[in-house]
């Protein structure tokens, strides 16, 4: 809320535009459409065709962008107000998101590890997954908040355990779901050709953008981020609220967790999700958001989280193998948070105020 | 445990933050090393089963050590895991496939790592990037390019580095009887020596130096330490430089001590050098810390690795459980001794 305002008196200002938060991911966001633009313009193309099952489904690298995008789009969501709360990033996500899709599988398979039939209905499993998951976030909130261990640390505990946990919670089994309605969450609805987790993503974003409107959370954590003791003297709980945004991590992670299970039906434990908590701390500093806590920008966070996956879509594209990746993503990152800095952006917004005097002066003379 | 450090700061006044993390530190590895030979006897009575904690976590210990160097001045570096698996390939491969000598990969290790910690220094120090961001960054960098040197694990087979790594330094007086009664000498291996040396450096570097000092002043409040003259940028770009160094020397370390380079070599050890340094006292905050301390730290977790494997509970989840149960005992305790301490002053 408070973003908008100075984002909007910014942009009378000449150059306002540079010093504006969500410019960093829609900057990068267009660069990468430039460049995608240049090289190969087929690559926005959708067709329109029968999937496996017969069904018509969209496809193309654009929808594949947003549906992947998906659930580091619901982690950048929880991520944000976490990093915002308490100053520090949760790392535990990829571990917990293990844990939660095994908790779903697990109860939907029982002991059994390859039924024939489901043992609970798919939302029984959904919601005891994200109680599983809002105890485990409830967990790394209570050593932050109440304990006063730094968030990084405080997660580092989970992100040790969280695979093992995964693993014993299904006896170290594989269980594998046949039943194809499970896979409708991951893949597509019958009938409708866009895939399923772009949808699940805009509930998710829907509901946070109506409880930082209608609630004072938004507000509270951005209070307790920027200062905890004046918070507290203006009679905010500093502990509770960095508690709770724990809390809401823990459910983002259970969604997320959820369409990662149904894409594949199964899971690996060592490799679901992996170093997934990298890319959604990345999503929020692509999205300007200071990792130090404070003000923050929901939008820039869910756009910076597309923009990741843009960019792992087009080198992708660019036939980049699958474990050269990081070092190219690497480069394109140290640009974008080089160019983001706040020593270069306003030496940019210097740079264009010349230039507008300048114009300005070429006009009057 | 808590009682013993409890009667400690009464009887010696107060203590400083860093002082008494340390002392929680040294007493709970020696109890755990001390519990572990009475309860579990069998290999923690053998001199050699220390000495091989040492072997195995010489590269740890170092990494560690420019770890803490960073969080005590109020940074932190997450690239030092994936550099070393780095540095391991690219001395493989000069090793074996370019006709290097040990000489020239030991100068092609401190450079990468030298070159990662000026780029690192130079952005966090001074284009004021948040740390986290810029290592990130520099640990996609490391991963992808380990695999664009070599894609694929081999085993180094130069002489001069094999005989290099089977140099064997047997330690006077100690070792112990084996099964048919000849007496066994212990022996570290070379890494161990690199490694102790480099703590005792650092223990001095940061207590008796300017720069040591400046380190502990930018950590615990920049502002103030600009205040006193030091130059806070100068000071964290040095920072990051010295963990990019340590990690240089890590990584070849850690090649001598494994003898192949492969993508996935030291997987993780970014982790376990965060977790070393919080165990023994270094806050992620800043201005909090001590080498010694990081030392016990690597040797307690390596400890509490070997006693679960020795119980018998080898299944591979149990080792992770009982790791991240002791961080966060560790991490309830300290927070519980410096929150009542706080309070009592």
């Amino acid at each position: 809320m408070t973003m908008a305002k100075t984002g909007e008196a910014g942009l009378v200002k000449a150059g306002g535009i540079f010093r504006r938060q969500i410019f960093i991911p829609i900057a990068a966001l267009l660069a990468l459409i430039l460049f995608n633009l240049i090289t190969d313009p087929s690559f926005f193309a959708i067709n329109y065709s029968l999937n496996s099952a017969g069904d018509p489904v969209l496809s193309g690298y654009l929808i594949t962008i947003l549906d992947n995008a998906s659930e580091l789009a619901i982690l950048a969501i929880g991520m944000t107000l976490v990093t915002a709360a308490s100053g520090g990033q949760d790392i535990s996500v990829g571990a917990a998101i293990a844990i939660s899709g095994s908790v779903v599988l697990r109860v939907l398979c029982g002991d059994n590890p390859r039924p024939d039939e489901m043992q609970a209905s798919i939302l029984t499993a959904f919601l005891i997954s994200c109680v599983v998951s809002m105890l485990f976030g409830a967990f790394n909130g209570a050593l932050v908040a109440y304990f006063n261990i730094q968030p990084m640390i405080a997660t580092l505990i989970l992100y040790t355990a969280g695979r093992s946990i995964a693993a014993w919670i299904n006896n170290n089994r594989l269980p594998i779901i046949s039943d194809p309605s499970f896979g409708y969450f991951g893949s597509f609805l019958p009938g409708i050709p866009i895939p399923t987790p772009i949808f699940i993503a805009i509930i998710c974003m829907i509901i946070i953008a109506l409880v930082l409107k209608f609630t004072t959370l938004g507000l509270y954590t951005q209070a307790v981020g920027i200062n905890p003791n004046s918070a507290k003297l203006n009679g905010i709980n500093p502990s509770f609220i960095k508690f709770i945004t724990y809390v809401i991590m823990g459910l983002c992670v259970a969604v997320a967790g959820f369409i990662k299970v149904t894409r594949f039906s199964t899971i690996n434990y060592s490799v679901v999700a992996l170093d997934i908590e990298m890319d959604a701390i990345l999503a929020v500093a692509l999205g300007g958001n200071a990792l130090s806590g404070g003000k923050f920008s929901m939008a820039s966070s869910i756009l910076g989280a597309y923009v990741i996956q843009f960019l792992t879509t087009t080198l992708f594209k660019f036939n980049v193998s699958s474990s050269a990746l990081p070092a190219y993503k690497a480069v394109v990152v140290i640009i974008l948070v080089v160019l983001s800095a706040p020593t270069v952006r306003e030496k940019l917004g210097k740079l264009w105020k010349n230039l507008q005097h300048a114009r300005l002066g070429k006009e009057a003379a | 445990m808590k009682a013993v450090v409890d009667k400690k700061t009464r009887r010696l006044a107060p203590m400083s933050d860093t002082n008494l993390l340390l002392t929680i530190t040294i007493v709970v590895f020696f109890a755990m090393y001390l519990a572990a030979m009475l309860f579990i006897g069998r290999g923690f009575l053998r001199v050699q089963t220390f000495f091989n904690i040492l072997n195995e976590n010489a590269a740890l210990i170092i990494l560690s050590c420019g770890m803490s160097i960073v969080m005590i001045a109020g940074g932190i570096d997450i690239s030092v895991g994936k550099l070393t698996a780095l540095i391991c390939m690219s001395a493989a491969v000069n090793l074996d496939y370019q006709g290097g000598s040990v000489m020239s990969a030991i100068f092609l290790s401190l450079a990468i790592g030298l070159a990662f910690g000026i780029v690192q220094g130079a952005l966090v120090a001074f284009l004021d990037i948040q740390p986290f961001i810029v290592t990130l960054a520099g640990m996609f960098f490391a991963k992808g390019m380990t695999t664009i040197v070599n894609s694929t694990q081999f085993n180094v087979q130069n002489e001069a580095f094999v005989a290099l790594k089977n140099t064997r330094i047997y330690i006077p007086f100690l070792g112990s009887v084996n099964r048919r009664g000849v007496f066994v000498p212990a022996y570290v291996e070379i890494g161990v020596v690199v490694a102790i040396v480099t703590v005792i450096v650092l223990f001095i570097m940061l207590r008796w130096t300017k720069l040591g000092r400046s380190l502990y002043a930018v950590g615990g409040n920049p502002q103030s330490a600009n205040m006193l003259g030091i130059n806070v940028k100068k000071t964290r770009f040095l920072s990051h430089l010295l963990c990019g160094l340590l990690a240089g020397i890590g990584g070849f370390v850690y090649f001598l001590h494994v003898g192949s380079g492969a993508p996935s070599h030291a997987t993780g050890a970014e982790m376990n050098a965060i977790a070393s340094s919080i165990i023994g006292g270094t806050m992620l905050t800043g201005g909090v810390g001590n080498i010694i301390g990081t030392f016990f730290g690597v040797l307690s977790l390596s400890t509490i690795k070997n006693i679960v494997s020795l119980l018998g509970l080898d299944d591979a989840w149990w080792t992770n459980i009982t790791v991240a149960a002791m961080i966060c005992i560790f991490l309830v305790v300290q927070s519980v001794v410096l929150l009542r301490k706080n309070k009592r002053s």
